[in-house]
Order: structure tokens, then sequence, then C-alpha cells
């Protein structure tokens, strides 16, 4: 009898045993991850790397024109996607009936937010690209890749106008506002610190995607920083595929390095985003 | 004065429900072209050689176009994956909301959430220049770009979606169904297999399937790591190809517009998108179907 309680026991403890040491498994991954990472390109990162142009010769090899690449981009696509992107969850959450259109956009952007990187560039190189003729430009980019963070943006931009209590509106209301004039006034002040962070993380979203660029051919040689919207373009990570794909192995370093500028971008948003919640959790409190 | 607001309260309205249409007209222009482009690409090849051919060389002489060598190459992928994701993931979910304390998660969940950002063409050059040479040294006989290299770095890439979607579906259980099965007289693991994980399974297979449908879907890692040949095979320590880097491989030449070749990438790009939406939108319909409500 004893002998059974102690065996289910045991057992007990040998699954705890085991989910403990997978759980901690993934810091060790990402311990192991950044410091190889560290290990190749540390040494890398330095002025005349942030401010040379791609070259073949790997020492004098920069990535000046992918840093501006992607300071453009991401410009460009915060001003296109995020105003579309906050609009259409007004509308969702403010101003949609609950009937089956508003049902179907709903599962519309869900699905939408599950379909493959790719499959958005292929949507750019023949719509933006080839129909429109933009050619392979940082608008092209841009628009490519605003469709493709507009179901992060709007999904989490409904969480945040939701999370604004209805008393609020109810207040706005009573006192004579319009519909318009509430949200204005009331529900997207309180909504901003939410929608805020949605945006960020759907903004370091765009900053590491690769494929849907390469798809609509912004895998060039680019040793300028683009200076107008139709100029060609390259970004960290199109300029970090480009030198993992070589097989000599001071390109890898580079890459590496490479590695290490986008990875201290993508802190630095991550970080604004958890400061900027948890300042707006503690100045609101319904 | 009132009239005036009227109209401007519209206008508004009308604008932002144009905003939400984006999304619409953006399925529909990724179906509509898949759709055309594919319909060209059959006139040429007829769809029993695309489906059940077991070979792809489009870019060769003489050309064939059997997709299942690219189909087989995903689904190495998928498994592979899914061979880690799975059990780090359930395991880990399992963890956080029975075992972990408060200040375990505060530590856990932002690493999660990091590994989850990493952007994929990191993870390629990871599984190129860290785990292919552990491979190598092991299995001497794995090729530099293979799918086993590719299959563990996209799985470490998944494990934070089966995490953290499995760690919300055990934390909708009731507490008060868990308690039963301690005042039964059972042990934690007991309780975890036969009270938590019956009574969340809608959500924990949910959570399996749109993983690895993002593991279908995944393109930067396996164009790196898991090498451009096309071969209908089952070993993992080959070189292979998916659909996703087949894609990247033809944007990256110099294929004309409107060639057979690069109608290719629209026929391969409809089975990606059918199959994915498929996964989803079946990942949708068993966390509904199957879900347990609790009051």
């Amino acid at each position: 009898m004893n002998d059974i309680l102690s065996r289910r026991k045991l057992k007990a403890e040998i699954f705890r045993i085991i989910a403990t040491i997978s759980t901690w498994s993934s810091i060790i991954i990402l311990i192991i991850l950044l410091g190889n990472i560290a290990w190749d390109g540390l040494s890398k990162v330095n002025w005349t790397f942030l401010n040379n142009f791609p070259s073949r010769f790997p020492h004098k090899a920069g990535i000046k024109a992918a840093i501006w690449g992607s300071i453009w981009m991401l410009a460009l696509v915060a001003i296109i996607a995020v105003p579309i992107g906050v609009s259409a969850a007004i509308y969702l959450e403010e101003y949609a009936k609950k009937n089956k259109l508003s049902r179907f956009i709903e599962i519309n952007i869900a699905n939408l937010a599950g379909v493959p990187s790719i499959i958005y560039g292929i949507l750019g190189l023949t719509i933006f690209v080839r129909f429109f003729q933009l050619d392979r430009s940082l608008l092209a980019g841009s628009l490519t890749m605003s469709l493709l963070i507009l179901p992060v943006i709007i999904m989490a931009a409904r969480e945040a106008i939701k999370a604004v209590p209805k008393s609020i509106r109810l207040g706005a209301f009573a006192v004579g506002a319009t519909r318009w004039q509430t949200i204005q006034s009331h529900v997207l002040p309180a909504a901003t610190p939410g929608i805020f962070t949605g945006v960020i993380l759907a903004m370091s979203r765009a900053i590491g995607e690769t494929a849907p660029l390469i798809m609509i051919g912004a895998l060039t040689y680019v040793a300028f920083v683009p200076e107008n919207i139709n100029d060609p373009f390259t970004t960290l990570p199109i300029q970090i595929y480009n030198w993992v794909s070589r097989p000599q192995v001071e390109f890898h370093h580079l890459a590496a390095a490479g590695i290490i500028v986008l990875l201290v971008v993508l802190l630095t948003m991550n970080a604004a985003a958890i400061l900027i919640r948890n300042r707006s959790l503690k100045k609101y409190k319904w | 004065m009132f009239r005036q607001i009227n109209l401007k309260e519209k206008g508004i309205e009308i604008f932002l429900s144009l905003s939400a249409f984006v999304s619409i007209l953006t399925t529909m222009g990724i179906i509509t072209i898949l759709f055309a482009e594919s319909f060209q690409f059959f006139k040429n090849v007829s769809p029993v050689e695309f489906f059940f051919g077991t070979q792809w060389e489009p870019l060769l002489v003489p050309k064939s176009f059997g997709i299942l060598p690219l189909l087989s190459g995903t689904l190495i992928i998928v498994a592979g994956s899914a061979l880690i994701s799975i059990p780090f993931g359930v395991l880990t979910a399992i963890y956080l909301s029975q075992f972990a304390s408060e200040k375990t998660r505060n530590i856990i969940k932002p690493v999660l959430e990091i590994l989850a950002g990493i952007p994929t063409v990191v993870y390629g050059f990871f599984a190129l220049s860290f785990i292919t040479p552990i491979l190598r040294s092991i299995l001497p006989f794995t090729e530099v770009f293979n799918a086993a290299s590719a299959s563990i770095v996209v799985g470490i890439m998944i494990l934070p979606m089966v995490a953290s979607l499995c760690d919300d579906a055990l934390r909708s259980v009731p507490r008060s169904l868990k308690e039963g099965g301690y005042a039964l007289g059972s042990t934690d693991f007991e309780v975890i297999k036969g009270v938590l994980i019956p009574s969340s399974f809608s959500g924990i297979m949910a959570s399996f399937i749109l993983a690895l449908s993002r593991a279908f879907g995944e393109t930067m890692a396996v164009t790196i790591a898991a090498g451009a040949t096309p071969k209908l095979t089952i070993n993992p320590l080959e070189s292979i190809q998916t659909m996703t880097s087949y894609i990247v491989q033809v944007s990256l030449g110099d294929t004309p517009q409107g060639g057979i070749e690069y109608q290719t990438i629209f026929a391969v790009g409809i089975v990606l998108f059918g199959v994915t939406l498929l996964m989803n939108i079946f990942a949708n319909w068993v966390m509904n179907r199957y879900r347990e409500v609790y009051e």
C-alpha cells in the first residue's frame, strides 16, 4: 500500500523535475543564441561598420545603407499602417453593429494574421511592384510591410479600446457629446498607451521581416542612403541574409555584427513598449 | 448646426469603415492573384502532374513540376519542429501555470517573448553557425545544409507560441476542478494528467495546429539552413527544399515575368496559402467546437 503511494509520489516528483528542466531550457537556449552571436560578431561592431556601405571586401563592409533603409521603411510603415489600423479598430469596436458583416471582417483579420509572410511578398510583388509599377522602391516595400502588420495593429488597438470601461463613454454621451466627440475626447486618450504598445510590437515585427522584402526584389546591392520614397533600398535583415548566404566565414562575422545591431534596436523597442505599458497601468485604474 | 455635426459624424464613420475594409481587400487581393496566376500555370501543367509528380525541376530542362518533393521538405520541417516545440511547449506551460512562483513567471514570460520576437533570419544564422556544426560533429555524414538543423530552430521559434497558448488554456480550467482532484488524494501529476489536460484539451490541440501552421509557412530560417535541393526524402540530415524557400529562390533569380517558371511561385503559393488557411480555420473550429464552458 505504502509502496504504491510512494511510487505515485515519485512519479509526480519526476514529472515536476522534467517540467522544470524543460522550462529553464528556453533560458539556456536564449543565452546560447545571444552568446553565439556576440562571440561571432561583437568584435566587428564599431564605427567603421556602422558608417560604411556594403562591400565585397569584408573588412570594409558596413551597414549604413541598411540602417537608413530600415529607418525609412519603419517611418513609412508607421505613416501608412497606424492610421488605417487604428481607424479600423475604432470602427469595429465603436461603430460596427454585431452582424454577419462585422463578424466576417473579424474572422478575416484573424486569418490574415496567420498568413505566411512570404504570401504578402507575392501580393506586394504583383500589386505594388508590377501593377502600380512602383518597382523595387521604398514605397513598394513599405506598402507590402504595412499590409503585413495591419492585422497585428488592428487586433492590439481593439484590445486597448475594449479595455476602456463603458461608463467613460456613457459619461460623455450624458453631457451631449456625439459618438465621435466621445471617442476623440474620452476613449482614445484612455486607450492610447495600449494602442502605442501594440504599434511598437507591430513595428518590431516589421523591422525583422525579411521574406516579403526579398520577394519584392529588395535584395540588391545598395551602396547609398535612400533619399526619397522611390529609391531602391536595403534593410538590416536583408543585409544580414545577404552576408549569411555567402560561403566565406568573414561575411558570417559581419552577419553576426548586423544581428547585434538589429537585436539592440528590437530590444530597445520592446523595452519601450513594456515601459509604456507599466506606466499606463499605474496611471489609469478603473 | 446639428446638421453639420451629423454630416461630420457620418463622414467620419464612413472613413473608419473604409479602413476596416482594407483587410477584406487584402484577402481578396491575395486570393485573386494566386488563383489568376495559378490558372495560367495549370493551363500548361496538368494538376495531376503538379500534385502527384515526384520530381520538381522547373528551372532545368527537361522541366518537371511535381510538388511532392517540396511538400515532403516542408513536412519534414513541420514534423521536426513539432518534436521540439510540442513537448517543451506543453511542459513549459504546465510548469508556468501549476508550479512556477510569481517571480519565476516574471522571468520566464519575458524570455519566451524575446524568443518569439527574434527575427527568423537570426534563427537561420543560429542554425547555420551553431546547430549544424554540432550535428556534423556528432553525425559526420550530415550535409552542410540539412533539414534537421532548420527544424530545430523552427521548433525553438514556435515553442513560445505553444507555451503561451497552452498556458492560457490551462489557466482557463477552474480552480474547483483541480481542487476536486486533489481532494480525492491525487498527486500533482495525476491532477495534471487526469483533470487539467483533459479539460483544456481543445485549447492545447488548437495551439499545436496554430504553431505548426507557422512552421509550415516559415521562410527565412529554412531558406538559410535547409538548403535548396528539392528531394523526396525522409532523411532529415540531407539538404531539402521547402515550398517557401523555393519561392525565395525564384524571386532571387532572373526569371522573366509571365514565363512558366514565374508562374510556379503562384502555384506553390496557393498550396502554401490554402494549407495554412485550412490549419488556422481548423484550429479555431477545434477550439470552439470542443471547448468546455465553465461557469
